[in-house]
């Protein structure tokens, strides 16, 4: 099986706070991982540094081959990663100067310099494939939540990424319209996308992951199948977490 | 002895042919400097948020320096000053231009700091995760959301520009102010002339005021 992504002891600061702490974690092609924690656990920081948005200090990550460098980054290498990892935000991050088919077309026409008529058709596809075809010419501020969270996912799926990072892709939703995303989502993984998730939705990680990661204060305390981990948690610390945000 | 002051119209409407002489001057130095102070905001304004130091601190000094200093002494500093330097006269136009130029380039450097940072770094994240390189990041998502937040200031900035390129008649430039000036030693109209002057100025002002709200509310239909 490939690798995709490869961590090795990696290690990562914010001036003197060690936010991540001595990370080993690969993923395997068609893998989804979801990453639950607490806030401030890491876990957002932890997918930010797969695509460079985040800088690391020490250890190594290579992602779909590419090394990436501590500090620097290495940038050849980090402009072939981003053409491959594709990411959905907490906040969508849609262009609001720009229709929702003209977001989509962006990136495959300035990075790939996919023709416009590719591009547009590529669009159409994909919107409706999340569902909102009939949108494509609104800005998307028209749009609700759920469907601006929709058009980010579809944005990503138009540079053909080989590995989707999704960081908490419904905390900032409506609850109603979080199974909209989620439905996007679990398709996703259907069809067989490599897929790191960073989530608070317990239901979505139990039936949708491969494997669920467990992060406290910067360190992965607890990994394996859903079950064993939901079910029969072995570290102390991911019982008291899941006692609290299963209770309700 | 009785005091008696009447509102001369005739004297006021004879002023207007000789003073509308002046607004293409007015409005040479206004426009011709602004372009020039835009072009130099954008880059002066872009240097001042890079992190380099050696690029960020001249652009901050000469923010600083041209709006911690009167536009007056500018121009006149220009016109009279510099010709010592560079050994030669410069005329009072390219003066005026010059002055206008570099003067609204550093307020102009400082709206464009503004709006640039007042897109959400989400925006960046955005495009830097969708491969995009930084530049074509800002260029095609910074730079046009924030270039719509801008045009505001900038008609401000505008506005301001043109009222400042009055103070240039002590360069005898024959704009607006200046043409009044002369007319005045001749016929001692001052309160009509003065006063026909400032309309025209407000016809100026006004004028652009609209466009630029009409530009606004173009501008913002789309988001």
């Amino acid at each position: 099986m490939t690798q995709i992504v490869k961590m090795q002891g990696m290690n990562k600061f914010f001036g003197k706070l060690h936010v991540l702490k001595d990370i080993n974690l690969s993923v395997e092609q068609g893998e989804v991982v979801v990453i639950i924690g607490a806030s401030g656990s890491g876990k957002s920081t932890l997918i930010r540094c797969v695509n460079g948005l985040e800088a690391f200090e020490s250890g190594t990550l290579e992602v779909d081959s590419h090394p990436l460098e501590p500090k620097s980054g290495n940038p050849g290498s980090l402009a072939e990663i981003r053409k491959e990892v594709g990411m959905v935000f907490q906040q969508f991050n849609l262009f609001p100067h720009l229709t929702v088919k003209k977001n989509i077309m962006l990136a495959p026409m300035k990075v790939k310099n996919a023709p416009q008529v590719i591009a547009n058709a590529t669009a159409e596809r994909l919107l409706n494939r999340v569902g909102i075809g009939s949108q494509a010419d609104k800005y998307p501020s028209h749009l609700s939540g759920g469907q601006q969270q929709r058009v980010a996912i579809a944005r990503a799926l138009a540079m053909e990424p080989r590995l989707m990072l999704f960081d908490e892709p419904t905390s900032a939703l409506d609850p109603e319209m979080i199974g909209e995303v989620l439905d996007v989502m679990r398709e996703l993984a259907k069809e067989g996308m490599t897929m790191m998730v960073v989530t608070h939705e317990m239901g979505f990680a139990r039936e949708v992951a491969d494997r669920v990661i467990y992060i406290h204060e910067g360190q992965i305390v607890e990994e394996g199948k859903p079950a064993d981990v939901f079910d029969n948690p072995q570290n102390e610390r991911t019982q008291a977490f899941l006692s609290r945000v299963l209770a309700h | 002895m009785e005091f008696q002051f009447q509102f001369d119209w005739q004297a006021a409407i004879n002023s207007i042919p000789f003073l509308l002489k002046g607004i293409p001057y007015t409005l040479l130095i206004s426009f011709g400097g602004l372009a020039i102070g835009f072009a130099l905001g954008i880059l002066f304004g872009l240097l001042s948020i890079n992190k380099k130091w050696f690029l960020k601190w001249p652009a901050t000094a000469y923010i600083e320096i041209f709006r911690g200093t009167p536009i007056l002494v500018q121009v006149l500093f220009i016109f009279y000053g510099l010709p010592d330097l560079i050994g030669g006269p410069i005329d009072p136009l390219t003066a005026g231009i010059a002055a206008i130029a570099l003067n609204s380039g550093a307020y102009i450097s400082e709206v464009v700091r503004g709006g640039v940072q007042s897109i959400d770094k989400g925006q960046t994240e955005a495009g830097l995760s969708l491969g995009l390189s930084r530049t074509q990041t800002f260029w095609s998502i910074i730079w046009p959301q924030a270039f719509r937040r801008m045009i505001p200031p900038l008609g401000n900035q505008a506005i301001v520009s043109i009222k400042d390129t009055s103070l240039f008649s002590v360069i005898g430039v024959g704009e607006l102010v200046r043409q009044g000036q002369i007319y005045i030693a001749n016929t001692f109209t001052a309160f009509e002339v003065y006063f026909v002057v400032a309309i025209l100025y407000l016809a100026i002002t006004l004028t652009l005021s609209l466009i630029l709200r009409l530009a606004e509310r173009r501008g913002l239909a789309s988001v």
